[in-house]
């Protein structure tokens, strides 16, 4: 009865990214035994390095929701998020200008930059679905020239914002104890999530991504929906965008979201969902989003530099793509199947 | 039994579990050498299960394998290791590589090498002698993808015996050739016999089972049956042992067919005037009336599923309209078709027809949410309504409604499919090889769904590669020749002689 309850539990979706989540996390507490201690500083903001994991993969939880539908539909992945990211931050700054005052008002200059993003997302879309080339090709136009981009906007200077109230959504508002960022990627995960349940797109998404072809004979259409989810991953990038240029109140736009789509790719896969495309859940590329970002941050706390981070990074998801591989699980079914084997003989 | 000599694979008291279904219980089969072997049974019977076990691709729970006559047991885990012990196999979808050449396609993953490189020289050689010796006539350097799907399956049978040729499985080899390269193929099939190859041949169609096989085993419902000399086994009592009762189907839907004749109305519910699509179809005329079942015959390739395809808006016309009910129509996209009433199952049901990872629920479901519209998603308690009614009225066997579709057998998947359109109460419902790849059972079961919709009022447009089954279910029959539509046949000129001359093209009938 237990036994079929666990072996149900393992079945779950979800098992196995949530039990590398909480290995990463648990790894953390034997480490740093403060590791999930929140106390609340001078200025009214809690603080810890839980708040700091949740708040700095923020962007990357935004990205990775984007990122989720684009590879559900299309089995393909949008790498020019993180450049996307610098053109949103850099249309966003070159409207607000960096004068005593604003030059438009505030909201003005985070629409233009979604709106801006949200082109970036069309045009990617556009060449994945209407014109059938690789995503991967396709999005990496944007991913080479998209930085560019971001130069020519700010005239290859890095745009200092000056007005205090830009720094509100990366940082925290006044009297509220939690980071904005956080709000924010709980908003856009939960509206997604309305989006994909209270419309048929959940259901769309997954048929264009398993199979497009008949997906087109039963009335879908499946260019569209491709379409729609590239745009729908610019505007996430280009939320991200936003957050991050409100953290550091200024566009560089070398760096703001360097690496990141790479991070957001990894995320989905983390999460269990299949870059194959169709099937997918977004509670996975969440939880992968925070798991990337558990580790880097564990990684700075135990005093590693910036410049060895990736190399770490990338022997702990070697570990964690193996455990959750199909071949993997297989080999531990085996020898599980194996032991109860040995017991039976013992017994018999 | 077992002292038999020449037994080259002998399966004893196997077993199998799916959750929540025995798929194989106590089943035996024998192999001799020099034999064709067929292999029988309804959808879920447990063939294809039987030889996914023999070739590794599953594995099952107790029971022996052994070839050879030897006492050693043989366990496969993979195809590789079955290959190994003598065991390959050809699948329904050639799986070789479209775009390389047929001689690397042959030799792929075991290349003659010559100083640490490919000699391409000896490897083309080969390959021609290999075809060569199997009557297949072919330039081995050209991409396979050049070749008809019969060509492409010859090559993987080749390559299969020229790695092993001791046991051959052919998983339905014929459902999608038509009839000289059903000829061709069994040639090859007798050749392989003559050198002692134990041929194991999956088929659904009676007719090639009696024309190429020596012996026959049937499975039902997971068990053995039983296995017969094809001499000694009549075919009405193959069907009756397939499906475990008698077989007098045949006679009745003759009978309502007749009736149906009657109540075919003059309103033209589809009348296409013109109509064509450049590479595919020729303009062609084609009126289908209320009520009506009319049948498009012709060859493979001759224009049948296109013809079909420009209707539904899914190949966009060229020229040409399409009126429906006199009202004219723009279709851009199969929705357009969808949207006035039109349905379309599709010729290849893998491709074409499941979305493999959804559920049976999701799979039925999504024709009609597409219809609705993205904004008007149906509530899951209409969505879970709509699918039990539609899996009770076609007799689905599924272990439950959320089970996804890849998992049902390809009957059972194209009545999923077939629930999938009528959902959306179409007023014409195209058919494009609703039967192939399916069982008598279900076979006759569609068949009656037809006559049955169409005495309803529906019309229906029905395409099959098997005339018998149309003369049993269709009022008219259009046709087809070299992408053109040659000529329609109605009630009483409706006979396989006549079929077959217009096919053929003896003379033009109009």
């Amino acid at each position: 009865m237990n036994r079929k309850k666990i072996k149900h539990i393992t079945k779950y979706r979800l098992f196995w990214p949530i039990v590398c989540l909480i290995l990463v996390l648990l790894f953390n507490l034997i480490k740093t035994p403060t590791f999930f201690k929140v106390s609340i500083n001078s200025n009214g903001v809690l603080y810890g390095y839980i708040i700091d994991i949740i708040n700095r993969s923020s962007e990357l939880i935004i990205l990775a929701v984007g990122m989720t539908l684009c590879v559900a539909s299309s089995a393909g992945t949008d790498i020019s998020v993180g450049a996307t990211m610098a053109v949103a931050g850099a249309v966003c700054c070159s409207i607000l200008g960096s004068g005593e005052a604003y030059n438009a008002p505030y909201f003005v200059g985070i629409l233009g930059a979604l709106l801006v993003a949200v082109l970036c997302g069309a045009w990617n879309g556009f060449l994945v679905a209407k014109l059938k080339i690789q995503p991967m090709v396709a999005t990496l136009i944007l991913f080479t020239a998209g930085r560019g981009i971001a130069q020519l906007i700010t005239g290859g200077n890095i745009l200092y914002i000056k007005v205090d109230n830009f720094k509100y959504l990366g940082s925290t508002l006044p009297h509220v104890p939690v980071p904005t960022p956080i709000f924010v990627a709980i908003g856009v995960v939960i509206l997604t999530y309305l989006l994909l349940k209270k419309t048929a797109l959940n259901m769309y998404i997954q048929s264009v991504g398993i199979n497009s072809k008949a997906s087109r004979l039963l009335g879908l259409n499946s260019t569209l929906i491709i379409f729609l989810t590239y745009m729908f991953c610019g505007l996430c990038a280009g939320i991200a965008g936003v957050i991050a240029t409100s953290r550091i109140y200024s566009i560089d736009a070398n760096n703001v979201g360097l690496n990141l789509e790479l991070d957001a790719i990894l995320a989905v896969a983390l999460g269990g969902n299949s870059l194959g495309g169709g099937k997918f859940s977004l509670a996975g590329s969440v939880i992968g989003a925070i798991t990337i970002q558990a580790l880097s941050t564990s990684l700075y706390a135990m005093g590693v530099s910036a410049d060895q981070l990736p190399v770490y990074k990338a022997v702990v998801v070697i570990l964690i793509v193996t455990l959750q591989s199909p071949e993997f699980k297989k080999f531990v079914n085996h020898q599980k199947q194996k032991r109860v084997e040995k017991i039976g003989e013992k017994v018999a | 039994m077992e002292k038999e000599k020449n037994i080259v694979l002998s399966m004893r008291h196997i077993y199998k579990n799916f959750p929540g279904v025995v798929a194989l219980s106590d089943v035996d089969f024998t192999l001799r050498s020099g034999e064709i072997h067929a292999l029988m049974g309804e959808n879920g019977a447990g063939k294809s299960t039987l030889i996914k076990v023999l070739t590794g691709v599953e594995e099952f729970e107790t029971g022996e394998v052994r070839t050879d006559g030897k006492a050693d047991l043989v366990i496969s885990r993979s195809p590789q290791e079955a290959q190994k012990h003598g065991i390959s196999t050809v699948y329904q979808e050639v799986n070789l590589c479209p775009n390389l050449s047929v001689a690397e396609n042959i030799f792929i993953g075991r290349e003659p090498m010559k100083f640490g490189r490919i000699n391409w020289k000896a490897m083309n050689v080969k390959a021609k002698e290999l075809l060569d010796s199997l009557n297949i006539e072919i330039d081995v350097t050209r991409a396979l993808e050049n070749y008809s799907v019969a060509i492409q399956q010859m090559v993987a049978i080749a390559r299969a015996v020229d790695i092993s040729a001791k046991v051959l499985i052919l998983d339905e080899p014929t459902s999608s050739l038509d009839e000289s390269e059903i000829r061709k193929l069994f040639g090859v099939m007798k050749k392989l016999k003559e050198r002692g190859t134990g041929i194991v041949f999956v088929t659904h169609f009676l007719e090639q089972v009696y024309e190429v096989c020596d012996r026959i085993t049937v499975l039902r419902n997971g068990r053995l049956v039983g296995e017969y000399e094809v001499d000694n086994l009549p075919r009405v009592q193959l069907v009756a042992k397939m499906m475990g009762k008698e077989f007098d189907d045949l006679a009745s839907i003759k009978k309502s067919c007749s009736n149906q004749a009657e109540n075919v109305e003059t309103e033209k519910v589809i009348d296409a005037r013109g109509l064509g699509h450049t590479g595919t179809i020729k303009p062609f005329d084609l009126a289908v009336h209320k009520g009506e079942v009319i049948g498009l015959s012709g060859l493979l390739g001759s224009g049948r599923s296109e013809l079909a395809k420009v209707i539904y808006g899914a190949d966009k016309a060229d020229a040409g309209s399409v009126y429906m009910k006199g009202k004219k129509l723009v279709l851009k996209a199969p929705i357009d078709a969808m949207k006035v009433g039109m349905a379309f199952c599709p010729e290849n049901r893998k491709e074409e027809g499941i979305i493999a990872d959804l559920s049976v629920r999701e799979n039925m479901i999504l024709a009609l949410q597409a219809k609705r519209g993205m904004f008007h998603l149906i509530n899951k308690k209409e969505q879970e309504e709509l699918t039990d009614r539609y899996i009770d009225i076609l007799q689905v066997k599924t272990a439950s409604r959320e089970t996804p579709i890849k998992q049902l057998s390809g009957g059972n998947q194209q009545k999923v499919i077939l629930g999938r359109w009528l959902m959306t109460n179409p007023e014409f419902l195209i058919l494009d090889e609703p039967t192939r790849g399916i069982d008598v059972g279900t076979k006759t079961e569609i068949q009656k769904l037809v006559v049955k919709l169409a005495s309803e009022g529906m019309s229906v447009m029905f395409i099959s590669s098997e005339i018998e089954e149309m003369l049993r279910t269709v009022n008219r029959m259009a046709i087809l020749r070299d992408g053109r539509k040659v000529g329609e046949l109605v009630e009483e000129e409706l006979s396989q002689d006549n079929i077959m001359n217009a096919i053929a093209g003896g003379g033009e009938v109009e």
